[in-house]
């Protein structure tokens, strides 16, 4: 009896320990967005969209900061669905099997797991200290494609690999070359989680400012010249953050806000894409 | 007719050279892309390598184990840095770990199917949000929070001089080692929590039966035989953990305080490789300067890799 006793109380002890566990988690996720909302929510309006960022005390937005983070953010992307896509098709279609395959398969973890600072300064040394002489919109885009070659890579070979067999043989059976085949049938077939591999991306580099912040560096003036400094969401946030004045700290939490529900949109709808994949 | 015949032959012939071609193009492309990744990680390392060589060249061993790190003088050292790095990753491990265990044993276990879905979700969310607003939400709400309710109490109420005084001294202003763990946690929490949770959905659930059908407890189950099962699993999800929060950047740079040096206890503040890196590259006075922070990255990235490979191959052999 004492025994059964014992053995009841440990049980509902660890299953109660368990679920605080998931409530903590779950209390953490809570207090951050209300965090956000509570901060952010009053500072949104027509300005945040049509000024540039101000100098403290007066008026202004982000819309220099926004518009460089949309472009750096795309031209990064290019860059990395063009690559991360035949990588991956590599992968799951030709030579994923083969030592070479492995080896390629083991460096894309390490880079995708890679700190993204370290990203940052190799795209210095190469770009900014060498290649163009200062601090450009270019080395940014580059450093945020290099962070999401990785996770396009990854999702296109899991989802390549998801496709049947019998769609190959079916398009090589018709006379089709195997690259015809991937091109015009597999990758058709896989398209919702291509695209999920390129949200998931996306959602990973726009929220990114370590790698960010020694190569578009940031820029208080609205430009559209990716050969010079460039402003970006999360590096303008970083400087108002830690600055001194409360209304660049006000300007600060908005744009944490918008951030983060753009990050956690992208990162819903790939998600979303990706089960309608699984789905046979 | 005997024409168009022929000409529609004499044009299907370099129609089949020309996809054979392609064929052999596309191959090529998909193939360069595989090697261009490649191309780029041993870039990281050389570029690091070579950029830090002067800081190596010149400290020496010194590099890793002074303390002194003075861009006035040019003299770097980096263990501070270092241990701060090591110190938060390991504390932030030490929250998560049973927080992450808890999470995916309840969500697997204990959970009613129709609402873990909706809480695997929210948990994964965590995983979304960037760490720049880690960061604010640490300087503004925790810290402060922090400060006023936990660090002022216990300066209170303990002499400065006893072991728990001297454990939880620094100044009260919720910046410090402890407060940039516990940012460091919940951001790794999502991560363990749902690989864990994949690992526990591997067991098969014959053996979960047998074990209940003998009259064990849920606790008994989980413990003597899901938790045995997944074995070397649990120590990859551990180092998975570990490798994210080692090279945390912009949250940790909010919060930790940012001093050189050794942190003298839980509430001192510190600094890690990387918000060291963060805090100072752009404005690095000198070549040496500049080198010696390249040299750490290149710290950051053995420590960061070791770490990955191991949990890798842990994870790998659990798989088979």
């Amino acid at each position: 009896m004492d025994r059964a006793f014992r053995r009841k109380l440990t049980n509902g002890v660890f299953v109660g320990a368990c679920g605080l566990a998931t409530i903590i988690a779950l209390a953490a996720l809570v207090l951050i967005l209300w965090s956000l909302v509570k901060e952010g929510v009053g500072g949104i309006d027509g300005k945040i969209f049509t000024m540039t960022q101000p100098a403290p005390g007066s008026p202004g937005g982000l819309k220099n900061a926004i518009t460089g983070s949309l472009m750096m953010c795309a031209a990064g992307m290019a860059i990395a669905v063009v690559v991360g896509i035949l990588a991956g098709t590599w992968l799951a279609e030709y030579g994923g099997q083969t030592p070479y395959g492995h080896a390629v398969r083991f460096l894309n973890d390490v880079l995708l797991s890679a700190p993204s600072i370290l990203i940052g300064l190799f795209v210095y040394e190469i770009m900014v200290a060498h290649l163009f002489g200062h601090f450009s919109g270019y080395a940014g885009a580059l450093a945020l494609a290099l962070l999401a070659v990785p996770i396009v890579t990854r999702t296109t070979e899991d989802m390549l690999a998801l496709q049947p067999n019998t769609l190959r043989e079916a398009g090589m059976a018709l006379g089709a070359g195997r690259g015809f085949v991937i091109r015009s049938i597999i990758w058709k077939a896989a398209s919702a989680g291509l695209l999920t591999g390129g949200l998931l991306g996306f959602a990973r580099i726009s929220g990114e400012t370590a790698p960010l912040l020694f190569t578009s560096l940031g820029n208080q003036f609205f430009s559209l010249d990716m050969a010079q400094p460039m402003a970006s969401l999360p590096t303008t946030i970083f400087q108002f953050a830690l600055s001194a004045y409360d209304d660049w700290r006000r300007l600060a939490w908005v744009g944490a806000l918008l951030i983060a529900v753009a990050v956690l949109a992208v990162n819903t709808i790939g998600r979303l894409l990706a089960r309608e994949t699984h789905r046979p | 007719m005997s024409t168009a015949a022929i000409d529609s032959f004499s044009e299907a012939r370099p129609a089949r050279a020309q996809s054979a071609l392609g064929e052999t193009i596309f191959r090529t492309l998909c193939f360069s892309a595989a090697t261009l990744l490649m191309a780029a990680l041993a870039g990281v390392v050389v570029s690091l390598a070579i950029g830090g060589w002067p800081a190596f060249h010149k400290f020496g061993l010194g590099f890793i184990t002074s303390t002194a790190w003075n861009p006035v003088t040019e003299e770097y050292g980096a263990a501070g840095p270092i241990v701060g790095t090591i110190v938060t990753s390991i504390l932030a491990l030490l929250i998560a770990l049973p927080l992450a265990l808890g999470v995916s044993i309840f969500l697997v276990e204990f959970c009613p199917k129709r609402i873990a879905r909706p809480i695997a979700i929210a948990v994964e969310l965590l995983a979304g949000i960037p760490s720049i607003v880690y960061g604010m939400w640490g300087l503004f709400v925790l810290a402060p929070w922090f400060a006023t309710h936990v660090q002022l109490p216990i300066l209170m109420d303990f002499d400065s001089n006893s072991l728990i005084g001297r454990i939880f001294s620094g100044v009260p202003n919720g910046a410090n080692i402890f407060t940039a763990s516990l940012i460091l946690a919940i951001m790794i929490l999502p991560y363990m929590a749902a690989v864990f949770r994949e690992l526990l959905l591997t067991v098969p659930s014959q053996v979960r039966e047998a074990a209940y059908g003998l009259g064990s407890t849920s606790f008994e189950v989980v413990a003597k035989v899901m938790l045995p099962y997944v074995g070397k699993g649990t120590v990859g999800v551990i180092m998975l953990g570990l490798g994210r929060a080692l090279g945390e950047t912009m949250a940790v740079t909010f919060i930790i305080g940012n001093s050189h040096g050794f942190p003298h206890s839980l509430f001192d503040s510190g600094s890690t490789i990387a918000s060291t890196i963060a805090n100072e590259f752009a404005e690095a006075t000198s070549d040496m300067h500049t080198a010696a922070l390249i040299a750490l990255g290149l710290v950051l990235f053995v420590l960061t890799f070791a770490v990955l490979a191991t949990a890798r191959a842990l994870l790998a052999g659990q798989k088979n």
